[in-house]
């Protein structure tokens, strides 16, 4: 089910600006990778070079290699629609499909994949709001509106949608930056159980959730407005927050800069 | 002052025990009275004012052309010999005078379908391939092109229509004749007949709407929110599908009122279709064959040289075909209204 994921040697590009430089790390499969950093180090772009969503920004493009297991995601004839399906994606802003019903949301990505039959359908679509946490409050209402949910439900809801597919790795952008305390309580405790069964990367601003909610956690930074963002290290989350090995990482964590 | 207003208001949120748990979301505070009531800026006034106005202006415009319509109208349809409704012919200048709606307004309405049939997806696809498909510097050149398409004034349409488009419809015309004829509308009585049909008003109105819905197609298109197509995107879509389950779902409201921007304007259309049509009495469903008319073209080909009797007959077409757009615009309302919880104004 769940995949390693190896990076190396990857940059990627707006255009001819270079976001994100030279990046290489291993996130291990059925665990919490967080990653964390200043505004603009490149965390989500670099989030989205793994399921080969940053090229479809106009202009955009990316070097080196992303290895899931032993399959590398940049070779020539591999399909980024079929990427992305084996790496799901959870957004900071909940964006279920405004004109679909909590059900066709997340039969969304099923029925993309060809699954026709009402009782296929049927059986997965509970199996992922279950997965979700959403199963309770959603099953006496599944053809309402996906968007007629508060705003935590909805972020649940995008979750399971994600996860109806059963990718390999799960990738997670701020998932709830947008969030109250209680919906993101919600979130991280689910982050806490889909990881017995996917590779979870998360990116987060707020370093008491990555603390929280992960096994091992990166750090980026850049050297200056304008320069490239730079992986400066990973490690267990623990060590990265009691002890990193970078001084850099150290002032981030403690509030002294960022 | 906001401490004694809030205080009584909050105890009351304090219910009970045995009523329930207390309603959380009751705001307890108002918002303290403003201080300057009555004191209105003039800026706000003046723009309250000028919007206002202009929504009752149209309101009386529209309110003065039905009553226009009507007044004139009653008169010559009392005086009608024949029944306004289902007379073919049109002799409102005859004594007695004989006239009827009932192959104009059908003309009117195939003749819009038809336009309608072929404008609308062709419109739905140039708006796709310029707002998703085409690169940004082809989708520029395009867009402005199908702008120009608009600036083309209706006789222009027409003279290109009787001197170009219907000599050269004949052989489609035939060849619709000879292999579709069992669907009945593509039976031609005569098919070696110069095709002033209809089916040739149609093809010809398509051309006019096409870049109106186009237009308002594209720039709905446009307005999809990234994160919806993103969200397509991330389960592995592929670019025909990221439109066909966000781009087109939400933009289906606007394609219809596009299309209704279209349909009124094919409705209403005169000089194109008086260039094109050989206007005939007759009612039939064969859209190839030559004749029929449309209220608009009736209008335009007989109101110079009609008596007033005439004059407020074809004013009592004119009230007709105000209704039928009247009909249309509602029915597309209904539509638009019927998922409005799912029409993603509210993400």
């Amino acid at each position: 089910m769940a995949k390693r994921i190896d990076v190396s040697g990857l940059s990627a590009y707006y255009g001819s600006a270079k976001a994100i430089e030279d990046i290489s790390m291993t996130v291990e499969p059925r665990s919490v990778t967080a990653f964390i950093g200043p505004s603009g180090c490149g965390k989500s772009t670099f989030l989205r070079t793994l399921n080969r969503m940053h090229e479809v920004i106009p202009n955009a493009h990316v070097e080196g290699k992303v290895m899931l297991d032993d399959e590398n995601l940049y070779a020539s004839g591999v399909d980024p629609v079929a990427v992305r399906r084996t790496v799901g994606m959870v957004f900071q802003r909940p964006n279920p499909f405004p004109t679909m019903s909590i059900y066709d949301n997340v039969a969304a990505g099923l029925k993309l994949n060809g699954m026709r039959r009402k009782g296929d359908l049927d059986t997965l679509v509970e199996k992922s709001l279950k997965g979700a946490n959403l199963w309770n409050e959603v099953k006496d209402r599944l053809n309402k509106p996906g968007a007629g949910l508060s705003g935590g439900q909805q972020q649940r809801l995008c979750i399971a949608r994600a996860i109806a597919v059963e990718p390999q790795v799960l990738l997670m952008d701020e998932p709830c930056s947008a969030l109250d305390p209680i919906s993101t309580l919600a979130i991280e405790d689910l982050i806490g159980e889909l990881k017995e069964r996917f590779t979870i990367v998360i990116v987060t601003h707020n370093m008491q959730q990555a603390a929280r909610v992960s096994d091992r956690t990166a750090f980026f930074n850049l050297a200056a407005v304008g320069q490239p963002g730079r992986l400066i290290e990973i490690d267990e989350t623990e060590r990265i927050f009691s002890n990193p090995s970078v001084q850099a990482t150290e002032d981030y964590i403690s509030g002294r800069f960022g | 002052m906001e401490i004694s207003r809030s205080a009584p208001t909050q105890a009351k949120a304090v219910v009970p025990p045995e009523s329930g748990p207390p309603n959380l979301r009751q705001t307890p505070v108002e918002p303290p009275a403003p201080q300057n009531k009555g004191k209105v800026r003039l800026g706000d006034r003046l723009f309250s004012g000028a919007s206002r106005g202009s929504g009752i202006l149209l309101l009386v415009i529209m309110a003065a052309i039905a009553a226009f319509l009507t007044y004139r109208a009653v008169g010559a349809i009392a005086d009608d010999h024949g029944n306004f409704l289902t007379t073919k012919e049109w002799n409102a200048n005859a004594t007695p005078p004989v006239f009827g709606i009932a192959v104009l307004a059908t003309g009117t309405v195939i003749s819009a379908v038809i336009a309608m049939v072929i404008a609308v997806p062709i419109a739905v696809g140039v708006a796709l391939f310029i707002s998703h498909y085409a690169p940004r510097k082809l989708a520029q050149p395009l867009a402005y092109l199908v702008d120009l398409l608009a600036a083309v004034p209706s006789i222009v349409y027409g003279l290109w229509g009787a001197l170009f488009l219907v000599p050269h419809l004949q052989g489609t015309t035939q060849w619709l004749d000879s292999f579709f004829a069992w669907t009945y509308v593509f039976d031609a009585s005569q098919p070696e007949v110069t095709p002033r049909s209809l089916f040739t008003v149609g093809i010809l109105l398509a051309i006019m709407i096409l870049p109106i819905v186009t237009n308002v197609s594209r720039e709905v298109f446009l307005q999809v929110p990234r994160m919806h197509e993103e969200a397509a995107l991330a389960l592995g879509a592929t670019r025909w599908e990221v439109i066909r389950i966000s781009v087109l779902p939400f933009g289906r409201s606007g394609v219809i009122s596009a299309s209704m921007l279209g349909l009124g304007r094919a409705l209403g259309e005169t000089m194109a279709v008086a260039t094109v049509l050989s206007p005939s009495a007759i009612l039939s469903l064969h859209i190839l064959d030559p004749g029929g008319g449309t209220i608009a073209q009736n209008i335009a080909s007989g109101f110079g040289e009609a008596s007033p009797f005439g004059r407020d007959a074809l004013i009592a077409s004119g009230l007709v075909l105000f209704v039928i757009t009247l009909v249309v615009n509602g029915a597309a309302r209904l539509i638009i209204a019927r998922r409005k919880e799912y029409s993603g104004a509210n993400a």
